[in-house]
């Protein structure tokens, strides 16, 4: 087990640096003179290639790239002589569009994003598995079905659907609840709880309806499956053939599934946020992308890919807590 | 005798083992195939026999490069196959084919059978008399298939019939040699039967040679003219099979001998019975000296330390054996004794 | 006590798909005696699968339906609460299966996997079960049990895999054990080894085998009782030595003639022509007549119109077949098929 696990954390670092070389690369291969981009509204030749020296844009790639990592890692500063600024660890750069440091922005937007995507996975996932087993167990039977076509809507319909929806007849129309303002769940709980009811919802409508599928065909496959014959033979009650032998046998592909969902959500829900207007990573990757300010691309694409990363690592111990045969061999 | 058609030498095949964190390394291997030497005749059979893990398969298919084999000869029709090149090499699969034992998963299910069965024209540029179409069909009544059926796709036809498929292909180019691995063991007794025949038939109008894997060791004995015995990569005994399945030399042979049930009660109640002890070892790690030897009832510290080599004790009767069964005494129980087996 | 374990009647088996209903038994019946073994022999897709787990009841889509009557120990199973039916398995009756690997849980210790199947029938305190489970992996075979407990299916062999299989389900000293299929997955000298120590195991425990094979080499050794299967019914019951040296059924014949011998160089293997019936389209008369080479000694064609019957040869030997003594003896002594006197 523990070799196996060093393995993947080695894995892991290798592919984040493959990463931040990637992103690095990427954000200088953008058609723009990002010196250009620091600059105002009145803006000369002088400014830009002032600000050009000051953030380092005139040294050689590699040397920028090292700056940049080291800025993660320690911190740096900008500038030389007076005009200095200090950015302290972890520093993802200096947004001049917002005038802020982007880890500023980042550690106020990474909270909603988190308290958004954790919501909606512990909602998806109790209803998604609930429903996969009830309906695998009644396969073919009206309940089936009709769980079936349930997630066949909820999994075509799409998140800025439901999530207008929600809005306009919850909210608008039948003011069940508050406009939607987030407030952090420890400066006022049920503020808090009455915005994230609703995009908890909605995302998590898109995704439990996947989820049930996908449990109720893992379900099925693994009922069939000659262990399960044995278990029921040893004279098990099928509760128990149905919770201890076929879905502990059935899980490794959830697990994986739902550990890159969440992944993947905790780089940013865009589209639930923006209806929700939550001030969330997605909102922050998206605004900064339509105003080219190009620290915070860097930086969010960065910090959404790391999720992604680490959560496969998650998910392949996970798989070798599951699976003694991935553990021992 | 004439000359053999195919010459085996030393024949080995090893697969690396590897370990390590991110970069791999050798930490050992598995002797799958670990020197093996006899010769096949034209129009024999040669039956290749023995438990899961011996090495068979593995062997079967390195013969005909298949597989890469890690070292040894191998000579068909007086020529050097390993030393071949792609080309070289390809155009003489025309004279060694081979039949697998799942005759589903080695016919492609988006062609027909015609052009499953008409394959082997194509890839060596072939034109047989009468256009491909006709072979193919003369073929197909040659191994019991309705040539109606000639656009039919494999999974129209039950695993009988498409072990009669993966037959006519092998035969279209009329081979010298052909590999069968394990051809019957995933059909029903009574299919399996017919599909002995028709090889059989073949053999008999064609005069090829078969090569036979498989683990049955009471279809061995119906198809082989001579037969090796294999135990963990290596030949244990080869020779005719009459003398082997009468008269066994090698306490390996005894044992796997003994333990297949006879369909006959009073035959089968009655039978010598030695019950092997343990399990097949490693392959990756065997035992030293003989291979058998941990298992084998009649070794001593020689077996553990000195390997035997495959020694002809008569005339084409070899073995791989220190202390080979006596067969002077009148049966072979009355000299078993020890801890290791029950005998009755 | 009777001497009767397990007595089946009329039992029959039906799946309702959508090519139409798959008669998968038809009209089954049979005996087993306790301390006995009764092979059922039979090739593939010819019920005999089917009708032991219908025995278990553990024929279970909601598509099937089992009638007839399964006597066990003195209770009818067909139509008993499923729970009553629960309660059995494993206690009473139990079951080994072909490939002991996907047999297992892949996820779970022998260890886990032989305790639950104490503590599911008998409130057992865990050391208490783990004490058990280790005196019958010793029983069974298992060298070192008390590490192998610990270990996973996969990290056992073959052999051994299937003896913790049957160690599993003799745990509870069951009165009958179904073995389907228990040693074809396994090496000959493995098979030894095993049909070694289920033999052992009857005596010791007086279970009853019900033995599931297409192995003749495997009933000729094992069985007393011999019932061949064929498209889903019983074409032949007998006692072990009338089977195989008065076999009175041509598919008992063509099973017999198929088999390349051990003890003798064949020259040529007999084998039955064509393949066997589609359960859904089962022939209207005899269900092996379309294979049937003697069927036209029966005058009038009856093979191919009406089914015969499962008729008494003796009180111990069934058989369905049209054909009459003298046809049968002459047919057995030209192809030279078991013993004639």
């Amino acid at each position: 087990m523990f070799p196996y696990i060093i393995r993947r954390v080695m894995l892991m670092i290798f592919m984040l640096f493959v990463l931040s070389v990637v992103t690095f690369l990427l954000f200088n291969a953008v058609p723009t003179d990002p010196a250009m981009l620091t600059c105002g509204k009145t803006c000369t030749p002088q400014i830009v290639e002032a600000n050009r020296i000051r953030l380092g844009l005139d040294q050689p790639l590699p040397f920028q790239y090292f700056e940049w990592i080291k800025g993660i890692f320690v911190g740096r500063t900008y500038g030389s002589g007076t005009q200095t600024f200090d950015c302290s660890a972890p520093c993802l750069g200096y947004s001049f569009k917002n005038g802020e440091e982007v880890t500023i922005m980042i550690k106020q937007a990474l909270p909603v994003t988190m308290w958004l995507a954790l919501g909606a996975f512990i909602l998806w996932m109790s209803f998604g598995i609930g429903s996969g087993i009830y309906a695998a167990n009644r396969k073919g039977k009206w309940q089936d079905r009709t769980i079936m076509a349930i997630t066949l809507i909820g999994y075509s319909l799409p998140v800025f659907l439901i999530g207008l929806m929600m809005l306009i007849f919850v909210i608008v129309r039948a003011h069940l609840l508050p406009y939607p303002d987030y407030v952090s769940p420890f400066e006022n709980p049920l503020q808090f709880l009455q915005t994230m009811i609703l995009p908890w919802i909605s995302l998590a409508i898109l995704y439990a309806a996947y989820y049930t599928r996908l449990t109720r065909s893992q379900m099925l496959e693994t009922m069939s499956e000659d262990f399960i014959r044995t278990a029921r033979a040893k004279g098990l009650p099928e509760k128990r053939v149905i919770r201890k032998h076929a879905f502990r046998a059935g899980l490794t592909p959830i697990v994986t599934s739902a550990g890159m969902d969440l992944a993947g959500l905790l780089g940013g829900a865009v589209i639930t946020e923006y209806v929700f207007s939550l001030p969330g990573l997605g909102r922050l990757a998206i605004d900064a992308v339509k105003d080219y300010d190009l620290p915070t691309i860097t930086a969010t694409t960065l910090v959404a890919a790391t999720f992604i990363i680490i959560a496969n690592i998650v998910v392949d111990v996970l798989y070798a807590a599951i699976d003694p045969r991935v553990r021992l061999s | 005798m004439s000359a053999p058609i195919l010459r085996v030498k030393d024949l080995q095949k090893h697969f690396p083992v590897t370990s390590g964190n991110l970069f791999k390394k050798q930490v050992g291997e598995v002797r799958a195939v670990d020197g093996l030497t006899f010769d096949v005749y034209p129009g024999e059979t040669l039956g290749l026999v023995g438990e899961s893990g011996c090495g068979k398969s593995t062997a079967g298919r390195s013969m005909l490069r298949l597989l890469e084999p890690t070292g040894g000869s191998v000579e068909f029709d007086g020529q050097d196959l390993l030393a071949m090149g792609k080309r070289q090499l390809v155009s003489m699969r025309r004279e060694m084919q081979m039949i697998f034992q799942d005759p589903y998963s080695s016919l492609n299910p988006r062609h027909t059978i015609g052009s499953i069965i008409g394959a082997p024209f194509d890839v060596q540029g072939v034109k047989p008399e009468g256009g491909t179409m006709k072979a193919v069909q003369s073929l197909m009544e040659r191994v019991g298939l309705n040539p109606e059926h000639y656009n039919r796709y494999p999974n129209e036809f039950s695993g009988g019939q498409r072990q009669r498929i993966g037959i006519a292909r092998a035969i279209a180019l009329k081979p010298k040699l052909i590999v069968c691995d394990e051809p019957v063991s995933a059909l029903d007794v009574s299919i399996q039967a017919q599909v002995l025949n028709l090889l059989d038939d073949i053999q008999k109008e064609f005069g090829i040679a078969y090569i036979f894997v498989a683990h049955d060791l009471s279809v061995v004995r119906h198809i082989s003219d001579r037969v090796a015995v294999m135990y963990l990569g290596k030949i244990m005994e080869l020779t005719t099979r009459d003398q082997l399945y009468s008269a066994p030399l090698h306490p390996y042979t005894h044992a796997l001998l003994s333990a297949v049930p006879i369909a006959d009660p009073d035959r089968e109640r009655a039978r010598e019975r030695i019950i092997l002890n343990g399990d097949l070892p490693s392959p990756s790690n065997p035992p030293s000296g003989c291979v058998f030897s941990t298992r084998c009832w009649k070794a001593t510290d020689r077996c553990s330390s000195e390997i035997p080599v495959l020694r002809e004790i008569s005339a084409g009767h070899q073995i791989a054996c220190h202390f080979p069964e006596d067969r002077s005494s009148a049966t072979a129980s009355s000299t078993v004794s020890g801890t290791d087996f029950t005998a009755n | 006590m009777s001497d009767v374990i397990l007595s089946v009647k009329n039992l029959s088996v039906e799946f309702a798909t959508e090519d139409g209903v798959v008669h998968a038994v038809d009209n089954v019946s049979y005996e087993v005696k306790r301390g006995q073994t009764l092979a059922i022999v039979g090739e593939s897709g010819s019920g005999k699968s089917v009708s032991s787990l219908a025995v278990m009841g553990l024929v279970r889509s909601n598509n099937a339906t089992v009638t007839g009557e399964v006597h066990f120990g003195g209770q009818e199973l067909v139509g008993l609460d499923p729970e009553e039916v629960r309660k059995l398995r494993g206690l009473k009756m139990a079951m080994i299966f072909q490939d002991p690997l996907s047999a297992l849980h892949p996820f779970y210790t022998i260890g886990e996997q032989l305790i639950e199947a104490v503590q599911v029938h008998e409130k057992v305190s865990d050391g208490d079960a783990r004490a058990r489970v280790k005196t019958m992996l010793d029983r069974v075979g298992i060298a070192s049990a008390e590490q192998r407990m610990d270990e996973y299916p996969h990290q056992l062999s073959g052999g051994m895999r299937q003896r913790v299989m049957i160690a599993m389900a003799l745990i509870n000293s069951p009165e009958l054990l179904i073995a389907d299929e228990p040693t074809t997955a396994l090496d000959v000298t493995v098979q030894a080894q095993i049909l070694e120590l289920l033999r052992d195991l009857q005596k010791e425990f007086g279970t009853a085998i019900v033995l599931i094979t297409h192995d003749l080499g495997v009933v000729a050794d094992m069985a007393d009782d011999v019932m061949v299967m064929y498209g889903g019914q019983a074409v032949e019951q007998a006692p072990v030595r009338e089977l195989f040296y008065q076999p009175q059924m041509p598919y008992t014949w063509g099973l017999l003639a198929s088999i390349p011998q051990m003890h003798t160089s064949s020259l040529k293997l007999d084998p039955i022509p064509g393949t066997p019936p589609s359960l859904i389209n089962l022939p209207v008369g005899c269900v092996f007549a379309p294979r049937c080479t003697h069927k036209d000694l029966v005058a009038g064609g009856l093979c191919l119109t009406t089914r015969p019957d499962l008729g008494a040869v003796s009180d111990t030997h069934a058989s369905r077949c049209h054909l009459n003594e003298a046809q049968r003896i002459e047919i057995r002594r030209s192809r030279n098929i078991g013993k004639v006197d």
